[in-house]
């Protein structure tokens, strides 16, 4: 009867669907040449998938149900595989070392082109851990974060072509121009609640990138800018080889850095100010931390990470022009973060590299790409807001006879 | 002084037609304090909803009148199905989540909608036939207003009054407001929330796919992208006008078509898509609460 009832249901789901999706997917019109083209076979597929996808729908609900109650319940807090293997030098070690061997020989197993997608994967991870200083830690949800990126990327190119700036110049002045944006864009966001500040720096994004395309003299327009030289290393000029080679260790070694600080800055003073401040507003203000400077710092800090990636993006294509730096960039930084796990450094990582690697390699699908991360951002919401590998908070014990009762309080 | 009549009637209609689209933020803000990002999706979807049954309709040799009537019920009832699903998948799971994990959601939603029709249409923008007929009294005057602006502007007033009319006498109205007060105190007096969620998004989805036929045959042409850049800016008019307020979405819609259509007509047409977001941003720095919009004083 349970089940006879959940195939109704779903068969119910798999109609709806069909009669949903019947103008957009069945029928197509040539408005030109005036033709339709009428595709009946996509109403099958609708059915069969929704048919089946609704069982999945209700059965990940169910699960998140009992999940929910058992938690509820005061029973085991489950520790995650990642956290074990955190906690046991053992496995620790062994992962950590066959990463490195990985990661230092991969430009001499792969060819170039791997090499090259491998690059733009770590690119990702750090505009991703920058991203989730502002997103993750101190929860404000920025949509313009790739005008940071086209901050940097423009500062490096202009630079270059007015005073024959070099790479390892402009690296530093990239990211000191992405964070004195963070912060210009900060001051007028920072009395915002969440929702407006989504949608006014959205539009900052969108205001900086139009500017870009319209003003000639400045930026050259839709254009672009080409012929953007790429580094050398204490004077030393590559082959075009050599350099992919190059940049693919530079950014290991920029990735490693930002691990680096981003985790030196999670458990910093700032970094419990950010967690706090998006826990609770009020609460955090009452304990005497100064919120302007604490969501400005979040900005600034995330902004500078967009900034230099954007002059190694400039760098790394030797051209860029605004398309390159539309909202849908901006959505994918936050897939990453999002589906990796908001907060949570080696969530990114994952994230980052399963969002970027992936669409590289099943080239069929890369069309469907940006409809797979929208609905990634939807799915993970609904059932996994916490993303695949969730952020590790730090538990302190409360020691000592201080507690009555003699019972230690987690 | 023509030139001048012609940029402020301009203005009004596209102020009229932000303002059918900026009716379902506010409302659906009104009741769930959700920014609906996949709103703007929704009128887009009711834009290419008409194109196609518009364009069959043809093919099969039907009159004007009678493809503009049934082109624009099919964009009213698909997007009213859309809005009522989309609210179902995305949002209704939300409803005790952080709000910045429903936020998320819609953002997600708003680009699985918009990138859909982009695959399963094209990326192409498609000329949508004119749909409303030419009225012979207007033609001396045509270089000031066309007949298809009249038709916005007669569509648009009448819509406002049945709204108006939906929320102060029905009792559906009547829940609508208790819910947008106090959800769980509407609860507790037996208010069927989720039957008024759901129809709010409902009104806001027919709006919106009213707003999208209309403007589609001012314009003349649609692609997937529209509903992102119209979203925008009837949340911006929403905001203005004091986002939860119905009348406050309808100035804020007017003020901005004015902005946007003298700014346009006398500095430049250039940065036309910039004037809506410096507006935002000036608005929430110095009158977050939009000029209608009640002041919040929030509990700890």
């Amino acid at each position: 009867m349970n089940k006879l009832n959940e195939i109704k249901k779903s068969f119910l789901a798999s109609l709806w669907f069909m009669f949903l999706t019947f103008p957009i997917m069945v029928i197509r019109v040539n408005t030109v040449q005036k033709e339709i083209e009428w595709r009946w076979q996509n109403m099958f597929f609708v059915g069969i998938s929704v048919f089946f996808l609704s069982f999945a729908w209700r059965f990940l609900f169910r699960q998140m149900a009992s999940g929910r109650k058992t938690i509820e319940a005061g029973g085991l807090d489950k520790i995650s595989l990642m956290q074990q293997i955190m906690n046991e030098p053992k496995m620790y070690y062994p992962i950590l070392f066959a990463f490195t061997l990985f990661a230092a020989t991969f430009p001499f197993i792969f060819n170039i082109y791997q090499v090259n997608i491998m690059t733009t994967a770590l690119m990702y991870v750090v505009l991703g851990l920058g991203l989730n200083i502002v997103v993750g830690l101190a929860g404000l949800l920025d949509l313009g974060y790739v005008a940071f990126y086209l901050v940097g990327a423009y500062s490096y190119a202009l630079l270059n072509y007015h005073f024959g700036l070099s790479f390892w110049l402009a690296l530093p002045i990239g990211a000191f121009i992405g964070a004195l944006f963070g912060i210009l864009l900060g001051f007028p966001v920072l009395r915002m609640r969440g929702d407006y500040l989504a949608i006014v720096t959205l539009g900052f994004g969108e205001i900086i990138r139009i500017i870009m395309e319209n003003w000639n003299e400045f930026s050259f327009g839709p254009s672009g800018i080409a012929n953007i030289p790429r580094p050398g290393f204490f004077g030393i000029e590559f082959s075009l080889q050599g350099s992919i080679i190059f940049m693919y260790f530079f950014m290991i070694c920029l990735t490693l850095f930002t691990i680096f600080i981003v985790n030196r800055l999670r458990n910093s003073r700032i970094g419990r100010a950010w967690v706090a401040l998006r826990e609770d507003e009020v609460a955090c203000q009452a304990m005497g931390i100064d919120r302007t400077k604490t969501k400005l710092t979040a900005f600034a800090l995330g902004a500078t990470w967009a900034g230099m990636v954007g002059v190694i993006f400039a760098a790394k294509t030797t051209f860029i022009n605004p398309a390159s730096f539309t909202v849908w960039e901006s959505i994918t930084i936050l897939c990453i973060v999002v589906l990796g796990g908001m907060g949570s450094i080696i969530g990114v990582i994952f994230g980052a590299f399963i969002l970027i690697l992936l669409p590289e390699y099943l080239r069929a699908f890369s069309e469907y790409r940006m409809v797979t991360f929208g609905a990634v951002l939807v799915i993970m919401m609904v059932f996994r807001p916490q993303g695949i590998v969730p952020d590790i908070r730090h538990r302190f014990k409360h020691q000592g006879s201080m507690v009555l009762g003699g019972k230690t309080k987690k | 002084m023509e030139y001048f009549l012609e940029i402020f009637l301009g203005g009004l209609t596209r102020g009229s037609i932000y303002a059918l689209i900026a009716l379902g933020y506010t409302m659906v803000y009104g009741i769930i304090q959700l920014i609906n990002f996949a709103h703007g999706e929704i009128y887009m979807i009711g834009a290419f909803t008409a194109l196609i049954v518009a364009s069959v309709l043809t093919m099969l040799g039907l009159n004007t009148i009678s493809i503009l009537v049934l082109a624009s019920i099919a964009a009213v009832i698909y997007a009213s199905a859309y809005g009522f699903t989309v609210e179902k998948i995305a949002y209704k799971p939300l409803r005790h989540a952080p709000r910045l994990s429903a936020l998320i959601s819609a953002i997600g939603m708003s680009m699985f909608l918009s990138n859909y029709v982009l695959l399963a249409q094209t990326s192409d923008f498609l000329s949508f036939p004119n749909l409303i007929p030419e009225l012979k009294f207007i033609e001396p005057y045509s270089h000031i207003i066309r007949s298809n602006e009249i038709a916005i502007l007669v569509t648009t007033t009448a819509v406002m009054i049945v709204l108006t009319f939906i929320i102060k006498f029905t009792k559906m109205g009547k829940a609508m407001r208790a819910t947008s007060q106090d959800r769980e105190m509407a609860m507790l007096v037996g208010v069927d929330v989720n039957r008024v969620i759901s129809v709010t998004f409902i009104i806001g989805s027919a709006t919106a796919a009213l707003g999208g036929v209309l403007i589609a045959s001012h314009v003349g042409q649609i692609n997937f992208y529209i509903g992102f850049i119209a979203g925008i800016k009837a949340f911006v008019a929403a905001v203005l006008g004091g986002i939860g307020s119905i009348p406050g979405a309808v100035l804020g819609s007017l003020i901005l078509g004015w902005t946007e259509s003298f700014a346009t007509g006398y500095v430049s047409s250039d940065y036309e898509d910039v004037f809506a977001f410096i507006f935002l941003v000036l608005i929430l720095i110095f009158k977050p609460s939009g000029i209608l919009g009640r002041s919040e004083s929030r509990a700890v």
